[in-house]
């Protein structure tokens, strides 16, 4: 199966290393990847701060980099789920409706295409430690993946799995919220790392690493040593 | 005609909500209470997303087809002796209700809750005209004691917790006993039984008109609208023109809707409907009935893509489960519609200019969209609001226009993407220590107040997968 794989420009920018267990993942599970280099945002920033127009231009461009695309899969809920948004926001537009309708029903969150695409459940690899797992509110309501990663996560070997207090409240990222509105945002992310001490886990797990990094930016600055991952980190590790 | 309630900045209000630990704990404790209450109501009555569709599709119906049933209602209620007031303005529905007062020479007016009649600040006309206005629901009772403005649309006084509404008692009532809720409401109910006997004229809101009959319907848990629609001879209820349904079929659904996303209850205490005066042969009902319909701006929203926002039944399951609410409270909106449903309402009804920040004070994060029981897409319409700032009003802050050209060049041109992403790391360079950024320059400063920010990475992915992939390419080409 030929997978298209799409980074995210922040997992491109500053979690390289999501991407690789993205990929390897894929072939662990027999996919071929490959990385149209067109790429670039999905165009969320600007559609959620309100610039149709600026948002537009990215939109297309994706669409672009993956008309030939098979499969188009992400380590991120809310950056497929945006792509998921495009045939809503190109309905009017003759020329551009149809791309917008193949890209979406093409295009898949990591742990949605593994287990529903694919049709795993246990991928078969260990970790050992105390995991809470923080469900991102655009993977749970936008693209509407809520077990599908909890399914992957119970499978793992050693893991031991925390509820998370709460855990569908959002950790106030939000975009550019955190930095208009960072006194709300932080106060999110504190309440946020509070419930995560509650667990008394040692790791932060989610899919979206915009809200790993606000939340993993909050322990850090509050000194605690709980560590955040990547669901793939996981979902990759092998002993 | 404003719907504000203070003159702080945005910024302010914020921060006192923010530092009001009371409130905080308040706020919290109660939405854990609404949210698991509406969760087990909806559970229990099974299939609640074919509900939410069918209020969704009841709600729609209504209002496409609202002048037709605005005129039903309003031969139905003049059938049975009421007198019906469209009133296109705040101003126009004061100045009526004003004039049935004078007309009365009624001392004092006893108001059951209704967020219509805080929206066009009925209360300060009421008293303009020498009457004594008297709230009657327990909570909007304790606000009015205190001069406070409600932070809530269905339980006004949530920011206040039982000890310092036995203050107010005490220290405007002269209550002497404890701060056991019982006791706080045994107090409330002498104290206004007083006054219910002594009114003049009665002021309900509504919940829903039934078109077909004319009747009034009141969702209450303390009875207290009875009181108002029994005692005095001169009764006037004031409703949002879009409170209407045009059956008891559908009232019936919508109250299930209503009891359960609200309170998580399955039907409230009291569900009360009246129909018109006391005609010729009936035995109870006022001498007078007044019905004034409010329009004030909600006629402009009809058919607009903000239309959705009209099927709102205030049961405001989208406040409980927001969790920028949470945080800052109900005041910080500097609205008497607070929450989800305030920031998207509020902009609508009275401009953009009061309420910029309001439709930027979501994460977006969706919690009211997937609890709200009429389906409204709150957080789309949080996202259309800001469109419309930016692209009609050119409202945006121009450096925010100007990085989001810059967002828009960059990203719609791999090669501008790909050097862009390349100099993320160098440009932050300076600010960077173990890999982390504890204090940021331009927007990074605001997020770096409380909390880290990790540096780029050193290698971007698609360089990394580029080297990767050198001994055996595949399709993608070269930038
Ligand atoms: S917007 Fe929906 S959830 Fe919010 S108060 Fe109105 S009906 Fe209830």
């Amino acid at each position: 199966m030929k997978v298209s794989l799409f980074i995210t420009c922040m997992c491109d920018i500053f979690s390289p290393h999501v991407g690789k267990h993205t990929v390897e993942l894929l072939e662990r599970f027999g996919c071929e990847v490959d990385f149209p280099s067109q790429q670039t945002c999905c165009g969320q920033p600007a559609f959620n701060s309100g610039y149709l127009t600026e948002s537009k231009v990215a939109m297309k461009q994706m669409m672009r980099a993956f008309k030939d695309a098979e499969y188009v899969v992400g380590p991120s809920g809310s950056c497929v789920g945006m792509i998921r948004e495009y045939p809503k926001i190109f309905a009017h537009d003759p020329e551009w409706r149809e791309e917008a309708e193949k890209l979406a029903s093409k295009s898949y969150e990591i742990t949605q295409f593994l287990v529903n695409v694919l049709g795993v459940k246990d991928v078969g690899s260990t970790f050992e430690g105390k995991v809470t797992y923080h469900p991102s509110c655009h993977m749970t309501r936008i693209l509407g993946v809520k077990n599908e990663p909890i399914t992957l996560l119970k499978h793992i070997k050693g893991i031991e799995l925390k509820e998370l207090p709460i855990k569908e409240d959002c950790c106030g990222f939000g975009g550019t919220f955190a930095v208009k509105n960072s006194v709300i945002s932080s106060e999110m992310a504190s309440e946020k790392s509070e419930h995560v001490s509650e667990t008394e886990a040692e790791y932060l797990v989610g899919g979206d690493m915009a809200c790993l990094m606000n939340i993993g930016g909050r322990m850090q600055r509050e000194g605690k040593k709980v560590k955040t991952l990547h669901i793939t980190e996981i979902l990759n590790h092998r002993e | 005609m404003t719907l504000k309630i203070s003159d702080l900045s945005y910024e302010e209000r914020v921060q006192e909500g923010i530092e009001n630990d009371f409130m905080r704990q308040a706020v919290a404790s109660a939405q854990g209470r609404f949210r698991s209450g509406r969760e087990t109501r909806a559970e229990e009555i099974g299939n609640w997303e074919d509900w939410r569709a069918l209020g969704e599709e009841i709600r729609r119906h209504t209002l496409n087809n609202l002048d037709y049933y605005l005129e039903q209602l309003s031969d139905e209620v003049s059938k049975r002796g009421g007198h019906v007031f469209f009133a296109e303005k705040a101003e126009d529905a004061n100045a009526y209700i004003q004039d049935i007062v004078k007309k009365k020479k009624a001392k004092k007016v006893v108001k059951s809750k209704s967020m219509v009649t805080e929206e066009i600040g009925l209360n300060q006309a009421l008293e303009e005209v020498g009457a004594d206005v008297v709230e009657s629901d327990l909570g909007e009772w304790i606000l009015q004691l205190d001069d406070d403005p409600p932070s809530h649309i269905v339980t006004p006084a949530l920011h206040k917790n039982k000890e310092q509404i036995r203050e107010t008692f005490a220290k405007k009532r002269g209550y002497t006993k404890s701060e056991k809720p019982e006791e706080l409401a045994l107090f409330a109910r002498e104290q206004l039984r007083e006054e219910f006997l002594s009114c003049d004229i009665g002021i309900t809101g509504c919940n829903f008109a039934v078109a077909e009959s004319g009747a009034i319907t009141f969702v209450t848990n303390e009875g207290n609208a009875r009181m108002v629609t029994t005692i005095p001879d001169t009764q006037i209820t004031v409703m949002g023109m879009e409170r209407i349904v045009p059956t008891w079929e559908e009232l019936d659904i919508l109250v299930s809707l209503l009891t359960r996303a609200a309170v998580g209850q399955k039907i409230t205490s009291y569900v009360t409907a009246i129909t018109g005066t006391r005609l010729a042969g009936e035995t109870d009902g006022p001498e007078e009935f007044h019905l004034v319909i409010v329009d004030n701006g909600r006629s402009k929203i009809l058919g607009t893509e903000f239309q959705s926002t009209l099927h709102c039944i205030r049961c405001a399951a989208c406040i409980n489960v927001c969790p920028v609410y949470r945080h800052i409270g109900g005041h910080a909106y500097n609205s008497i519609y607070p929450g989800p449903i305030g920031a998207v309402l509020s902009p609508l009804l009275d401009g953009y200019e009061s309420h910029q920040e309001l439709p930027y004070a979501s994460t977006l994060c969706g919690a009211c969209t997937e609890v709200c029981p009429v389906k409204i897409p709150l957080h789309e319409l949080l996202i259309l609001h800001r469109k419309k700032m930016v692209e009609e009003e050119k409202m945006s802050p121009k450096l925010e226009q100007l990085a989001m050209k810059g967002y828009a060049k960059w990203a719609s041109n791999a090669a501008a993407y790909k050097m862009g992403a390349a100099l993320a790391r160098p440009a932050l360079k300076p600010w960077i220590r173990q890999e982390t950024i504890k204090k940021g320059p331009g927007p990074l400063k605001e997020w770096t107040v409380n909390r880290d920010f990790p540096a780029p990475a050193k290698e971007t992915f698609r360089a990394w997968f580029k080297k990767r992939n050198k001994e055996a390419p595949h399709h993608d080409e070269d930038l």
